[in-house]
């Protein structure tokens, strides 16, 4: 079985913010969420670097540690899912997360988070794999159709990569190689304690 | 001649041309990082606890692109907090049943009167009430938050405890508007009799009547009481402004202080919790003829005497009431 991650090669992203685009239309996200983001560090000046950044889907998930009801689950494919049938929109998964990748609609006045929604790694969620349940409350399942993950897929620069972590770390190596430089996977450290070796 | 001159032109041109070329050679088949200069991801780890930048979308609070720190956070979740939860309210716990088992209930050492007297109006009783129902409830739905995972959700399954944990989360959203009121309450109506004072100090240091059988001399509120009062005060203040501060998130601070608040609320709650199990112990089966003080509103003359003899004085002295008698001889 694969191990799904994101890899964003921030050499190459030049913050054109179609990942963040291409995920709000493929799983219609509600206003005021956005499941992926890109992020300009030093915006401006000398050393600006654009990173995109979503749920990492990470190795032993904070957010499913710290869940007081325990609706987080990871797939086979190493995907963290969560089910919005079970989450009580407490926040603590968004103040564990290292990503700030949960977000909680605002469904009512004070205390009354929606449900959280988070980046799916394209996988939907506990219900069946394309039904219009899933679709509704989680968005599209591409990966149970076959496809990788919209975002990284019309990355107009090949900047993010998603698929298969020894593969997309195969593809950054090579990458890393052939320039000659490479700020490395940015987040991985945290997300799965590990780096890639260049 | 202009031919000539033609080709001396076009042979110096070449020759120009090739050490142009001869000259950017070499550095071109070397690589240039246009991103040299950039920030790299450990540095500003190590420099910084998060890392922040600029979104262009309307979520500026999404422009914090990590925050690590969410694992100390975890680990004073899933460890600290239910180790310190866990002893502080089952080591209560057991030191009330030993101190139940040993001591039994304090009983009233000269009998009833008969006679009783007013301690708490209808008004104080009111607001005694609603603070404490509220705060029962919203332990309750505190502590499922904190130990329902491992201990009530296996028993009842996934789809009953997140339904419980709903409604409880709406139950402690929703009533920590009267809590809060309560306290504010408590803190305006009783701060009068709860300044420490001298009599504390003996109160104290006679062992409060809890240890043998001493009935050290108390006006309206004993040291116990006070403690409980600023407990009360102190911690309910405490757990109100972080437990709004994460009601309303992004309105007071970021992620950072909401991480805060979420630890000073858990543990001051577990720990108010664990104080709270004495209080209601003292004021129910710990002490005979206690509980009438806020359940009917009055007390016995005799209950008076023994446990607040400055107090019944003081009543007394106010209604000219001439029966009392002078405290140092009841203190006894």
């Amino acid at each position: 079985m694969a191990r799904m991650k994101f890899l964003c090669d921030a050499d190459r992203c030049i913050e054109c913010n179609a990942c963040v685009t291409a995920c709000k239309n493929e799983h219609e996200v509600p206003w005021g969420i956005n499941r992926r983001r890109v992020v300009t560090i030093n915006d401006g000046k000398p050393g600006e670097r654009s990173v995109s950044m979503a749920c990492m889907h990470c190795t032993d998930a904070p957010c499913a540690a710290v869940c007081p009801v325990n609706c987080f689950y990871t797939t086979a494919d190493g995907v963290v899912l969560h089910s919005k049938d079970l989450c009580i929109g407490c926040g603590y998964c968004f103040y564990a997360c290292p990503f700030g990748a949960p977000q909680y609609p605002k469904v009512g006045n004070f205390g009354s988070r929606g449900k959280m929604d988070k980046c799916t790694f394209c996988a939907g969620g506990p219900e069946a794999d394309g039904s219009k349940e899933e679709y509704e409350k989680y968005g599209a399942n591409r990966l149970a159709e076959g496809k990788l993950p919209l975002c990284a897929e019309m990355c107009s620069t090949k900047s993010l990569l998603a698929g298969d972590g020894e593969i997309i770390a195969q593809i950054y190596k090579e990458r890393v190689m052939k320039r000659g430089y490479g700020s490395g996977a940015w987040g991985w450290k945290t997300a799965y304690r590990e780096t890639i070796e260049t | 001649m202009a031919s000539f001159a033609r080709l001396i032109r076009l042979t110096v041109g070449a020759w120009a041309f090739l050490l142009v070329i001869s000259v950017a050679g070499p550095s071109s088949a070397q690589q240039i990082n246009p991103t040299a200069s950039s920030v790299k991801e450990q540095q500003l780890l190590q420099e910084l606890d998060r890392i922040q930048g600029r979104v262009s979308i309307p979520d500026q609070r999404s422009g914090v692109l990590e925050q690590p720190a969410g694992r100390e956070w975890r680990e004073f979740r899933n460890v600290t907090l239910r180790w310190v939860g866990g002893v502080a309210i089952l080591g209560v716990l057991a030191a009330l049943v030993i101190f139940y088992l040993s001591r039994g209930m304090v009983r009233l050492e000269i009998g009833r009167s008969g006679r009783t007297i007013v301690r708490f109006t209808a008004f104080e009783r009111f607001v005694h009430w609603m603070t404490a129902t509220c705060f029962i409830v919203l332990a309750i739905s505190g502590l499922n938050i904190t130990f329902g995972r491992p201990l009530l959700l296996p028993l009842i399954g996934f789809e009953a405890f997140s339904e419980w944990s709903q409604w409880a989360k709406y139950a402690h959203n929703y009533l920590s508007f009267p809590f809060t009121i309560g306290v504010v309450l408590i803190f305006l109506m009783w701060i009068g009799g709860n300044i420490p004072n001298k009599v504390d100090v003996d109160w104290i240091k006679r062992g409060g009547g809890l240890v043998g059988h001493d009935h050290p001399p108390a006006y309206r509120f004993n040291a116990g009481q006070k403690a409980i009062y600023w407990i009360v005060v102190v911690g309910g203040v405490l757990v109100a402004a972080t437990g709004y501060e994460l009601m309303f998130p992004f309105y007071l601070s970021g992620i950072e202080g909401m991480q805060l608040a979420q630890m000073i609320h858990s543990i001051v709650a577990v720990l108010f919790v664990a104080a709270m199990l004495a209080h209601i112990y003292i004021g129910t089966i710990g002490m005979e003829g206690a509980f009438e003080a806020m359940g009917a509103g009055a007390v016995d003359v005799n209950w008076a005497k023994e446990h607040h003899s400055l107090w019944l004085e003081e009543q007394n002295a106010r209604t000219g009431d001439a029966r009392s008698q002078p405290a140092a001889t009841l203190a006894e």
